[in-house]
């Protein structure tokens, strides 16, 4: 049976990794490359570095940073923020990324999904979605959570699915940086709206919620941050305690 | 021990360059069949949809066959492995290498397309020379919508939905369908048991 993925996060600014609470108040948490290196030994799944502030500041993610990680991986690396075009694209690729993640220029041009997925294959594009509840269903937000699109969360999932998308990362801004738990009901929601595999992020806190959002939520993966980076075997800890709950692990590596 | 990595434009070569020249090798983008020249192995990667094999024209077809008739050591992985069987549903006209007998086929049931994530293997009866090593309950990365049927010469199974072939392995040609430049330790073990054999060892 295939493992449900444990999806380790570095949001990084300036070569350092950091970890928000709702995208603001960012701390520094140490190197990259190192704590890539150690996720890696310690049984993590795959790795996402995402360029926190790429798109606010308007500059590409950092090239010297991926070539690092990349270096010492020989596990999936998924590199997103900041990618505009498709020659971002190829700069984040040919520096040792698997997979690119887009977001707002998803967003601001849908086409950018296909003519990637073209290129490298569905499997090296992610489409990113920020979403938030109201009052009717899921809104999506761009820009690092400051800007609300016209678009729905389910409908932007299955229109980013058809246009070639391989993975949804889909992140629950009300729940980000929390530590409350994913929400599983949008995970769930969205996971039941295509049939390309959904990544749940955001609220990670404990074990519990990982169960809980591979169970309820549907999640084909989940990705968290801040609970990985602060004790010594959490990633494998957090593998043993799902595999007794019956949630299907990678437990050799 | 120089490894050709053909270039076929069906998705990039960093990582499986970067995880052959970790297992030992050195590597050598082939852009046309002349690139092969004398390079002591092959590797077909590749990802996407099938019709990108169309890229690997008569030419590169004669000099690959070739090359096995040789008896020089081949690996397919992922779409390489599939290019290696008859052809594939994904693309009904475009026929495949038919080194390994088989269609591939489209991963049906209840299960997300593409499967993505780490899966074990299932041991055939077949001695396998490029698992050698790898420990039983080790896992694999995949990332495929399509798979290739069971053959005489598979050594390793996965069942998701349909059982498949994850490896196989005839002589000194090889495929597996996960990718092994992505497989942690694991995967680095099996590409550096095909530089073995490719060695002649």
């Amino acid at each position: 049976m295939l493992s449900r993925r444990i999806i380790a996060c570095l949001d990084t600014r300036d070569g350092e990794v950091v970890k928000g609470v709702n995208f603001a108040g960012l701390r520094s948490a140490g190197r990259p490359a190192d704590l890539a290196a150690r996720y890696n030994a310690d049984g993590i799944d795959e790795l996402v570095l995402l360029d926190v502030t790429a798109t606010l500041e308007n500059r590409g993610a950092l090239l010297a940073t991926v070539r690092d990680v990349a270096r010492q991986l020989f596990i999936p690396l998924t590199v997103g923020g900041g990618i505009r075009s498709m020659d971002d694209a190829k700069a984040i690729v040919d520096a040792g990324a698997d997979k690119v993640s887009i977001n707002s220029a998803a967003l601001r041009d849908p086409s950018l999904i296909t003519r990637l997925a073209q290129l490298y294959g569905s499997q090296a594009v992610i489409v990113a979605i920020d979403a938030r509840r109201a009052a009717d269903g899921y809104e999506v937000l761009s820009r690092s959570g400051t800007a609300l699109e016209t678009r729905r969360a389910l409908d932007w999932a299955r229109e980013a699915a058809a246009r070639g998308a391989g993975e949804i990362l889909l992140t629950s801004i009300d729940r980000d940086g929390t530590r409350a738990g994913f929400d599983c009901e949008l995970t769930a929601a969205v996971s039941g709206s295509v049939r390309i595999p959904v990544i749940a992020s955001g609220g990670a806190g404990t074990p519990e919620h990982f169960a809980e959002v591979f169970t309820a939520g549907r999640a084909d993966a989940a990705l968290a941050a801040s609970v990985f980076h602060f004790s010594e075997h959490a990633v494998r800890d957090l593998k043993q305690f799902l595999a007794a709950q019956g949630v299907p692990m990678r437990l050799a590596w | 021990m120089t490894v050709a990595l053909v270039d076929y434009r069906a998705g990039n070569l960093t990582s499986v360059a970067k995880g052959l020249s970790a297992a030992g090798a050195t590597v050598r983008v082939a852009q046309t069949p002349a690139d092969l020249g004398d390079a002591g192995a092959i590797v077909i990667p590749g990802v996407g949809h099938f019709s990108a094999t169309a890229a690997l024209d008569d030419d590169w077809r004669r000099a690959i066959l070739q090359a096995i008739d040789e008896g020089r050591p081949l690996l397919g992985i992922c779409l390489g492995l599939q290019w290696l069987f008859e052809g594939s549903d994904e693309m009904a006209d475009q026929p495949g290498l038919g080194v390994f007998a088989g269609r591939c086929f489209e991963l049906q049931g209840d299960v997300k397309v593409p499967r993505v994530g780490w899966n074990t293997l299932a041991r055939t009866a077949l001695r396998s020379r490029l698992l050698d090593g790898v420990p039983a309950d080790a896992s694999a990365y995949f990332t495929h919508s399509f798979a290739a049927p069971l053959a005489p010469e598979t050594s390793a199974t996965t069942t998701h939905g349909m059982e498949f072939t994850s490896v196989v392995e005839r002589g000194r040609v090889a495929g597996v369908q996960f990718h092994p430049e992505k497989s942690g330790t694991a995967g680095l073990r099996l590409l550096a048991n095909f530089l073995t054999f490719a060695r002649g060892a």
